[in-house]
């Protein structure tokens, strides 16, 4: 009988506690950035750190991304495992040369001589109002790239198993953490932001999707706040008698064709749901892999929501109307079965 | 106090940056209170009438007001996140400014850019949410009035964090290579969100760097109007007279914290008081009434009118209608 009472964690202090353990565990793990020492990162996801190891390895950063991103891929070189955190992903523009000229291609290049083990962590994600330059995610542009594991957990269990991973492989990883899955005090409170998470170190694979709600009728794969919104349009979708299986894509590079391929097979019918642009973006290629490789398996087209090619407005009414909710995936969803 | 007992600004132009500096404050205070308006008792960032991030410039004003003196419509700014005292200054239509803000249709952008994303071409003022991004932009500006053989100018303003990004070396060199119309204000207040200058910057203050671009620098000590005021002059005659760039930094003071809802952990609590007791619009003020020239009931007069402007733009935006949900999709590319 277990009688101990579960632990339970926001998604930032099981990010903190991963990076922690890690910490104690290797001294090459070390983390720079922009307000990741005293004020313990703007998303909080290094929480405690600069008061357990000090300002040597928890480093605050000017506003020198270019500066501070390369400088974490040459101590990768030289063997250590930094972690850097570049605030918001939409600040991407000021530092893509050194991640994607450099941080991707230097190990392949190199023949493999070179290996960069180091993470670069982001925050993505909308729906509090903060309009185009601080509301995207970008799941696409990084994992569009190849060199770069692009990960972006959507809830605390993985968000610690998967920073522990992501810390230990060799390759550069980018690790997308969303917003609003954080669990912060200043934004709007979701139960999905709190999960049980053990204190002992466990690690979570950087290469498998997960099925997070089973279902025979339809598959929706979803990706971080899409995931949960699907969830919850899936509990609404089975009042009805629709049984939506709804996958958790947890990575996006590489992309765990298998979990997919094996529920379409059961459900012949597929919604992709995504935070990012529409036009070339994670539900192209998950319908890409499906009609290349599960054609004969489906009963009807596939089916696609997504931010339709504009900027993240600032306005409420707006940003609700582009980004993806649980009603929009429940009406797809209703259409979607009409149809077949 | 300030420098000069009796500068050599005239009465007018001081009387013009102190209603600026009273309309930004009061605009300010108002915006602090209205973004408060649904998110308690639990404060979530994305609620409210006025949601998202909020960067208010309180105790910032004599940074904007100081140079814009010198300015007309045909002059640039480029301003950052915290954007608010220069577009006053700059004399963006505080109407549309403020319902942009608020998200609603009749705003500058239509309710798309909002707080950090003001954009007023009518007075070629605009801002943006990526530190140091708009110091190229300024530089584009000033390319133009050179290439048109005009005397316009074009002020960047940048936080001193921003000076420790790549724009800012590779625009100040640009700049100076071409030798354009362009300033540079940098408003050191003290903190790039937590982290303090000291331990982000390696000179003591940023107008050293001109120096590495072979341009003229100055530095403004104690949040002093009035002496950025002659600074400016300085550097806005020198970029109308083809003898390029200029780095302006300002010590000033951030009242608030980065953000509204920051908990600002990573400074003293006496700190604010201590600031506050040099507030530089008390100061100014202080300055006018003891001058001959005016009372104070024309001072009086003159904040009732800032604060009426104020008052008419909100309550402008709170009037105006949220947009159609699906004009979401207009305004990707110009018809």
């Amino acid at each position: 009988m277990e009688t101990a009472k579960k632990r339970v964690l926001t998604g930032n202090k099981a990010m903190a506690e991963a990076i922690s353990q890690e910490m104690e565990r290797d001294p090459n793990v070390f983390v720079l950035g922009e307000d990741i020492g005293k004020y313990g990162g703007i998303f909080g996801s290094t929480q405690g750190l600069i008061e357990k190891f000090g300002p040597e390895r928890v480093l605050d950063t000017p506003i020198s991304e270019t500066a501070f991103i390369g400088a974490a891929i040459g101590a990768a070189a030289e063997g250590m495992r930094p972690i850097a955190e570049l605030m918001f992903v939409d600040f991407f523009g000021v530092c893509m040369d050194q991640i994607y000229n450099h941080m991707a291609k230097i190990p392949y290049m190199s023949g493999g001589n070179v290996k960069l083990p180091m993470v670069l962590m982001t925050a993505v994600g909308g729906g509090y109002r903060d309009a185009g330059q601080h509301s995207q995610t970008l799941y696409a542009t990084f994992a569009h790239m190849p060199g770069m594991k692009v990960v972006a957990p959507s809830n605390p269990y993985d968000l610690k198993g998967m920073m522990v991973s992501a810390i230990r492989d060799d390759n550069p990883v980018v690790f997308m953490f969303h917003k609003s899955l954080q669990g912060l005090g200043w934004m709007e409170q979701l139960d999905a932001a709190v999960d049980n998470v053990p204190e002992d170190s466990y690690t979570v694979p950087l290469n498998k999707a997960k099925v997070v709600r089973e279902g025979k009728d339809v598959t929706i794969v979803g990706i971080q706040m899409m995931t949960h919104y699907a969830v919850e349009a899936a509990e609404r979708l089975a009042q009805e008698g629709i049984e939506a299986e709804v996958i958790d894509l947890r990575s996006l590079a590489p992309i765990d064709k298998d979990t997919i391929i094996e529920s379409v097979k059961k459900t012949h019918r597929l919604l992709i749901v995504d935070e990012d642009y529409l036009s070339y973006g994670m539900t192209a290629e998950v319908s890409a892999i499906i009609a290349e490789e599960a054609f004969f398996e489906m009963e009807a087209p596939i089916s696609r929501l997504a931010i339709p090619d504009v900027p993240i407005p600032y306005s409420g009414v707006l940003e609700d109307f582009v980004i993806p909710g649980p009603n929009k995936i429940y009406e797809q969803v209703k259409k979607m079965m009409a149809e077949a | 106090m300030f420098e000069e007992k009796q500068p050599a600004v005239s009465m007018e132009k001081m009387v013009w940056m102190y209603e600026q500096m009273v309309k930004i404050r009061y605009y300010e205070d108002q915006m602090a209170e209205v973004y408060m308006e649904g998110k308690t008792p639990v404060f979530n960032i994305g609620a409210g009438t006025v949601p998202g991030e909020m960067h208010l410039a309180t105790g910032q004003e004599p940074a904007a007001v100081g140079i814009c003196v010198h300015l007309t419509k045909d002059d640039t700014v480029t301003a950052p996140h915290r954007p608010h005292h220069h577009a006053i200054a700059k004399g963006v239509d505080l109407k549309k400014m403020t319902a942009e803000i608020f998200g609603k249709e009749t705003g500058l952008g239509k309710g798309k850019g909002g707080h950090m994303h003001l954009f007023d071409p009518e007075v070629k003022f605009s801002c943006g949410g990526i530190v140091g991004a708009g110091i190229p932009h300024a530089v584009g500006a000033a390319m133009t009035s050179k290439m048109k053989g005009k005397d316009w100018v074009a002020v960047a303003f940048i936080g001193e964090g921003a000076a420790n990004a790549g724009a800012f070396h590779e625009s100040l060199n640009l700049a100076a290579v071409w030798n354009l119309p362009l300033i540079v204000v940098v408003e050191d207040n003290s903190y790039g969100i937590s982290v303090p200058k000291k331990s982000s910057t390696s000179v003591e203050s940023n107008d050293l760097r001109a120096s590495a671009y072979g341009i003229a620098g100055a530095y403004v000590k104690d949040n002093d109007p009035i002496a950025m005021y002659k600074v400016a002059e300085e550097a806005v005659s020198r970029a109308r007279n083809g003898q390029g760039p200029t780095i302006i930094e300002i010590e000033t003071y951030r009242f608030l914290g980065h953000f509204q809802g920051d908990p600002e952990l990573y400074r003293d609590q006496t700190e604010v008081p201590g600031l506050r007791q040099m507030d530089p619009l008390l100061k100014l003020r202080k300055m006018l009434a003891e001058s001959e020239s005016i009372n104070e009931t024309d001072l009086e007069t003159m904040e009732k009118r800032a604060k009426q402007e104020v008052d008419e733009a909100y309550q402008f935006a709170r009037d105006s209608s949220y947009p159609d949900p699906e004009s979401a999709l207009k305004d990707v590319f110009s018809s």
